[in-house]
């Protein structure tokens, strides 16, 4: 049994590593085992930061998304168990307190994510409410006898945790021998117990506005994925704990990914025991678009991902998990590519750092900004003497920076604009938008003319809302560049305001021109007649119309003016990360479909020109296992493997160019059978084949297609 | 339009696989194909794309001319790629043309549906084609076989010489003529049948409407072939191909194949079995012993590859110091790298390396060596779930400790099981433990769903190796390697000798009466009542309690089967080979 496990272990204790050693020691690795340099050092530095940064942003981000929901739950909390608390031992009570209070949280199917909402609700009931709180999976949980022990030594656990006294101590010591027969009737007897203690020590100590929950405070119980749970055991769980409800003020909140009507189709019994309130999370899709404003969308951070790159998130997100989190670690592994491969990354900080940084470049990275694609096209546009001259890197990145500033505002803007329109020309979703201005010139897309001519004819109610959105956009930035455009847009406005109102001035004293009168038809018919006329000349005149005109006409001027995709500025390679494939590469791998080309095109992998082959097919030289499998895909379900073995004795034979007709050895012969035993095994070992008594020395394929 | 038409569809879902192509007219090439869609198309659809699209591990784009065209000098066929649109205008055309001519178009659809291509032989037929790739002289012998496949399209030219030649050389069993080729080919010409037939299908049940039909194939095909061959002579500039059997809806197309390859209980294979080649099943030893005397081509590129992987260990480490974990995926054995990976940059840190592919490993094996090896902890747990909190919370408490777990095959038999890999996901969900690991199967990553996915922090690396997996499948039990005995011998003498004495004579009087009974080969075992009774009269037990508990402890061991006869009475079997088993008597009576 030794050999199973041939463990190497060191018993060698980095005792004192904290947390900043760490980091140098991960530093270490940072440039490619090369000697530590000052460089990567601080490119390493570098990246940390913008990662620390950018990860407390998405976790207040997720805070504050949270902090609506929470706030909903606590509300329920509250009402829940009133009577309980006020020991009320009225009639009504008694009927009603069959029914345990229950919060389902819809929270989506991006179960990844629900992780760190329960986290996060668990820490701030255990703070604002009550100390039980107990959170239950499923996998925890086969049966009620698990179940329940769990609850158990939570609950106490809790407890424990909050006064470790000796005394307390002690008790656990007791607990845990007696572990074995947790019930229901065990736990009230100890939270009575508790609560008289405490209650008593709470009157003493302090008085808070919530004393009642401090008497009697409720064992919430988070039942995180209500799906996977078996019907007995909550069935059972939830009568059980019904009966005790007198005696335990238990709450229970149900993590729900699916639909609520789960509920009811996984306890079609039980369900009269529950009393159940449904609360909605926030949407991941909004989520992600709150995240991509916070983080992307913004000056704040410096770095940026270009459109294939965030593309190729995006699609992840949508195609595959709805995970922000997942969307999160993508973008670490985005900012930790970028860093590691670009040198001049470094550059990739705030403005006033950037001032110092670049009067500390060495001769090399400067040599290298020098070789950048976007740089040198720069050079060319210059003349010669200024040449020499544009070596101040400070100037670019800062012009790259404003040029964020507005570019921002601008998709903002246009956003808000085209988000509305019928069928979504420029897509309904702002990183829709994003990623197409990104891409090329969002004016010349064949979308981009439709979605103006769909502008001009909005509504002026739509158009004034959608103007007062691109005023808050203009207000909430930080940047005063396009200052201008934000007084014209106010301008517009309040154009439009006074347009209503002498509007309705008009429309007014026109129904009453109309109701004065009195005609006969043919008055009618004319007076209406000529009331077209004008209504259709009027309509080219129209204010509103000509000042729709200029609103859509200064869009379109903005669009143009700022909204160029960022690889046209000078040293954008600085800050934009590219690497897309790399991404798909380590997050979104496709291991079968390396295989099958390792296995179908043994040349993709090893650069012998014995090996290239036009048509697809596989020379005879190739790999034994490519050979193998070449030849498996020929038979359908079974394969006869005496067949197969000589197939492949043939394919190797003819490549090794020995003679078949003279008796080749029997040595040759045994080897061949050994290599052909070994491709079987190792085609085994990969799950195409499988052994099979259907028929004596047959192999099953596992795989179907090409047969 | 002319020549063979053949492309790779746009549509990701395609696999045409269709088109055996035949424009009857002036065609005579039979040709195959298939097509895969493009991987990138794949990899936007991600991982269900990708196990959905690569259930159909299709080779790509084969185009095989089948043999007579070969002799009709494959040069005069221009292929040519055009989109699936044009092909099928181009055969609905040419249907019509049949029609008004009044061709023999009828038969035609049968002789190349589908399941004609499903010929047992095509694998000998490909060997050849990959046999003649490289542009190498091509020995003798496959140019007679190759011949000998091509029998349905030119028996009639094959001179008597030529049989006898083929029917003298020892090969010509070599190749699988499917059954109904043989059929045809007694009809039809004088082949001589003295071979028994070696075709069946697999539950040998001869259906008559599939013999029926295979005969109407083959006298089609005979239509065909003349009319081949009186256009060959004619005309042979113009050689018209056109697909058929495109298929618009495409997805059920897949969805066709699937269940074609899976539902149909008659599959053709050949009735050969190894016992008939004379070749013995070679042991572990041997098989190695063997494999040594052979060095794999390439050794160049293969360590090039190698050097470049090699360069990714700094990445690594840093990406694995950052949170991520990383796994290995690709052909070929991971453990050589994985292993210098580890010399090179683990030495000065704890770490623990698990070979998933050892069959007996277990993930409570794997926790075990951590608490105790590595925390130092000597208690014991009450199950895997409680040790596994333990550890958690040790490493929670303790901020210095850090551990880099490398594992060998992930997916292993034994760790693929759900409960296994959720532990190891949150052992390695765990920011101070490092995990890096390597998968092979191809379904390895649906052990993973989306909340394990999460908790494993996966960073996938592909390792494309092509290093033989010697010690992967050295403990599988293949059914070519033959099982040798040592590891059960040696585990025979080591749980016979913690045994008490009367246990050992009970085992022994078992072994015996097996041994007795080798040459019966209705044996199922000892009956138990039987059993007792010997034992009784031998003085080994006193009542029929204390050998059942006897017997858990052999059967705790796997030394001992218990099965239930037709009768309902419970016998008991050593599955142990008779072979080990004599050996062990002998030495045990030696040392005795």
């Amino acid at each position: 049994f030794e050999r199973s496990m041939s463990f190497h272990i060191k018993k060698n204790y980095r005792k004192f590593q904290g947390l900043i050693s760490f980091l140098i020691f991960s530093a270490d690795y940072f440039n490619e085992g090369e000697s530590l340099s000052e460089d990567s050092k601080l490119r390493f530095d570098t990246c940390q930061l913008l990662w620390q940064q950018m990860k407390s942003e998405a976790e207040e981000l997720q805070e504050e998304l949270n902090k609506n929901l929470f706030d909903k739950l606590i509300e329920f909390l509250e009402k829940s168990h009133l009577e309980f608390r006020k020991k009320s031992t009225n009639w009504n009570y008694q009927i009603k307190s069959r029914e345990i209070p229950t919060a389902a949280l819809v929270l989506g199917v991006n179960v990844t994510d629900h992780d760190l909402t329960f986290k996060g609700l668990t820490a701030m009931l255990r703070d604002t409410i009550t100390p039980y709180v107990v959170s239950l999976q499923a996998k925890e949980c086969p049966d009620v006898k698990h179940l329940l022990q769990k609850l158990a030594s939570q609950v106490m656990g809790c407890h424990i945790d909050m006064e470790s006294t000796e005394e307390e101590e002690e008790e656990c010591v007791q607990l845990s021998q007696k572990k074995m027969h947790y019930s229901m009737a065990f736990l009230s007897t100890w939270y009575r117990n508790v609560t008289q203690k405490k209650g008593s020590e709470s009157v003493n100590k302090k008085i808070t506005s919530s004393s009642q929950w401090k008497k009697s405070p409720p064992i919430v119980i988070i039942l995180k994925d209500i799906e996977s749970f078996s019907t007995k055991v909550l069935q059972d769980f939830i009568i059980i704990s019904s009966q005790y409800l007198h005696q335990l003020p238990i709450v229970l909140v149900l993590g729900i990914a699916t639909s609520p009507i789960i509920i009811h189709r996984l306890l079609p019994h039980a369900v009269s025991f529950l009393c159940i309130e449904l609360l909605q999370s926030l949407s991941c899709k909004e989520h992600l678009a709150k995240l991509l404003d916070k983080l992307l969308l913004t000056t704040r951070f410096p770095f940026k991902l270009n459109e294939k790159a965030l593309q190729v998130l995006i699609n992840i997100f949508l195609y595959h998990d709805f995970s922000v989190q997942n969307f999160i670690k993508g973008l670490q592994l985005a900012i930790l590519e970028h860093f590691y491969s670009q040198p001049l990354s470094i550059l990739c900080c705030d403005l006033p750092e950037v001032k110092r940084r670049i009067h500390s470049l060495s001769e090399d990275q400067c040599e290298s900004i020098r070789r950048l694609p976007s740089f040198m096209r720069y050079v060319e546009k210059q003349t010669p003497e200024k040449q020499v001259a544009s070596l101040t890197n400070e100037r670019f990145l800062k012009e790259l920076h404003i040029y964020h500033e507005n570019f921002f505002i601008v998709l903002k803007c246009l956003h808000a604009f085209t988000s509305s329109l019928p069928k979504y020309p420029l897509g309904r979703q702002i990183r829709e938008l994003y990623c197409a201005c990104l891409e090329k010139n969002i004016w010349e897309s064949q979308e981009y003319e439709p979605a103006l001519q769909l502008l001009r004819m909005l509504a002026k109610d739509e158009l004034m809302a959608i103007l007062h959105k691109c005023v808050e956009v203009f207000r909430s930035s930080p940047g005063k560049q396009l200052g201008s455009t934000a007084e014209k847009l106010k301008e517009f406005l309040a154009q439009f305001q006074s347009l209503e109102e002498s509007n309705e001035e008009e429309n007014g004293s026109g129904s009453q021109q109309k109701g004065l009168q009195k005609t006969d038809l043919y008055h009618l018919q004319k007076s209406l007649l000529e009331m077209k006329e004008l209504r259709s000349s009027n309509k080219k005149q129209t204010k509103f119309e000509v000042q729709r005109d200029k609103v859509v006409d200064m869009i379109d001027n903005l669009v143009r003016k700022y909204l160029f995709p960022p690889d046209t500025q000078t040293l954008y390679e600085v800050v934009y990360f590219t690497g897309a494939h790399t991404l798909r590469e380590h997050l979104n791998a496709a291991p079968r479909i390396a295989l099958h080309t390792a296995l179908n095109n043994p040349y993709h992998y090893l650069k012998n020109q014995a090996l290239k082959s036009e048509d697809d097919s596989i020379p005879n030289v190739a790999p034994d296992i490519c050979i193998a499998y070449k030849l498996h895909l020929e038979c359908s379900r079974l394969i006869n493997v005496v067949d197969w073995s000589e197939a492949f004795a043939t394919v190797v034979t003819a490549a090794e160019e020995t003679d078949p007709n003279s008796t080749a050895s029997e040595e040759i012969k045994e080897i061949i059978h050994a290599r052909f035993i070994r491709a079987v095994s190792e085609l085994e070992l990969l799950g195409f084949i499988k052994p099979t008594k259907q028929k004596t020395d047959h192999v099953a394929r596992l795989t179907w297609g090409g047969c | 339009m002319s020549g063979v038409q053949s492309r790779v569809s746009p549509s990701p879902w395609v696999t045409s696989r269709a088109t055996l192509v035949a424009s009857w007219l002036r065609t005579r090439a039979v040709l195959r194909e298939w097509t895969l869609p493009p991987t990138l198309k794949f990899s936007g659809l991600g991982r269900f794309g990708e196990v959905l699209g690569a259930q159909c591990l299709a080779p790509r784009e084969t185009l095989i001319v089948m043999s007579h065209l070969k002799q009709q000098k494959v040069k005069m066929l221009e292929v040519q790629f055009v989109g699936d649109d044009d092909v099928l205008n181009h055969i609905l055309d040419k249907e019509e043309e049949y029609l008004k001519n009044g061709c023999v178009a009828s038969g035609g659809n049968k002789v190349y549906s589908f399941q004609t291509r499903k010929k047992p032989e095509k694998m000998a037929e490909l060997a050849y084609e990959i046999a003649k790739t490289s542009g190498k002289s091509v020995p003798l012998i496959c140019k007679n076989t190759e011949k000998m496949a091509s029998t349905p399209q030119s028996s009639k030219k094959q001179s008597t010489s030529e049989k006898d030649q083929l029917k003298s050389d020892e090969k010509n069993e070599f190749l699988s003529t499917p059954y109904r080729l043989r059929k045809r080919l007694t009809a039809v010409s004088t082949f001589p049948s003295d071979t028994e037939s070696e075709y069946s299908d697999s539950n040998s049940e001869d259906d008559k409407g599939i013999k029926q039909e295979e005969e109407k194939i083959s006298e089609v095909l005979m239509d065909q072939k003349r009319l081949t061959k009186h256009s060959s002579l004619s005309s042979s500039s113009c050689k018209k191909v056109s697909a058929k059997k495109m298929k618009k809806d495409t997805t059920t197309d897949l969805v066709e194949e699937y269940f074609e390859a899976h539902s149909s209980s008659k599959v053709l294979t050949s009735d050969r079995t190894l016992q008939k080649l004379k070749r013995t099943k070679l042991d572990q030893q041997t098989l190695h012993n063997l494999l040594s005397k052979f060095s794999p081509p390439f050794s160049a590129e293969l360590k090039q590859l190698n050097e470049q992987y090699e360069r990714l260990f700094h990445k690594w480490m840093l990406q694995l110091h950052l949170g991520f974990n990383i796994v290995l995926y690709g052909l070929g054995s991971k453990k050589e790298l994985l292993e210098k990976f580890r010399a090179s940059m683990l030495q000065d840190s704890v770490h623990v390396v698990i070979n998933g592919f050892f069959p007996g490993i277990t993930v409570k094996s794997i926790l075990n060596s951590i608490t105790e090896e590595i925390l130092e902890h000597m208690g014991t747990f009450r199950s895997v779930l409680d040790q596994l909190d333990w550890i958690i919370n040790r490493f929670k408490d303790d901020s210095s400790l850090e551990l880099f777990l490398l594992i060998h095959n992930l997916d292993s038999q034994m760790l693929r099981g759900d409960k296994s890999q959720q532990i190891l996901g949150q052992l390695s969900s765990l920011p101070k433990i490092y995990l890096i690991a390597s998968i092979d199967h191809i379904n390895a990553p649906l052990m993973w769903d989306h909340s394990k996915q999460s908790l494993y922090n996966w960073l996938w690396y592909e390792t494309t190796t092509y290093r033989p997996y010697t010690e992967e499948t050295s403990y599988e039990n293949s059914l070519l390697v033959q099982q040798c005995g040592t590891l059960a011998l040696s585990s025979l003498i080591h749980v016979f000798r913690s045994l008490t004495p009367n246990a050992r004579g009970i085992f022994r009087l078992l072994i015996k009466y097996q041994l007795e009974n080798e040459e019966n080969p209705s044996y199922i075992g000892l009956s138990f009542q039987d059993f007792y009774q010997q034992c009784r009269e031998a003085f080994l037990v006193n009542s029929d309690l204390t050998l059942r508990a006897q017997l858990t402890e052999f059967r705790d061991h796997k030394l001992l089967r218990t099965k239930k006869g037709t009768d309902g009475v419970e016998y008991l079997l050593i599955p142990i080979d008779t072979g080990t088993l004599s050996d062990f008597l002998e030495k045990e009576d030696k040392e005795a």
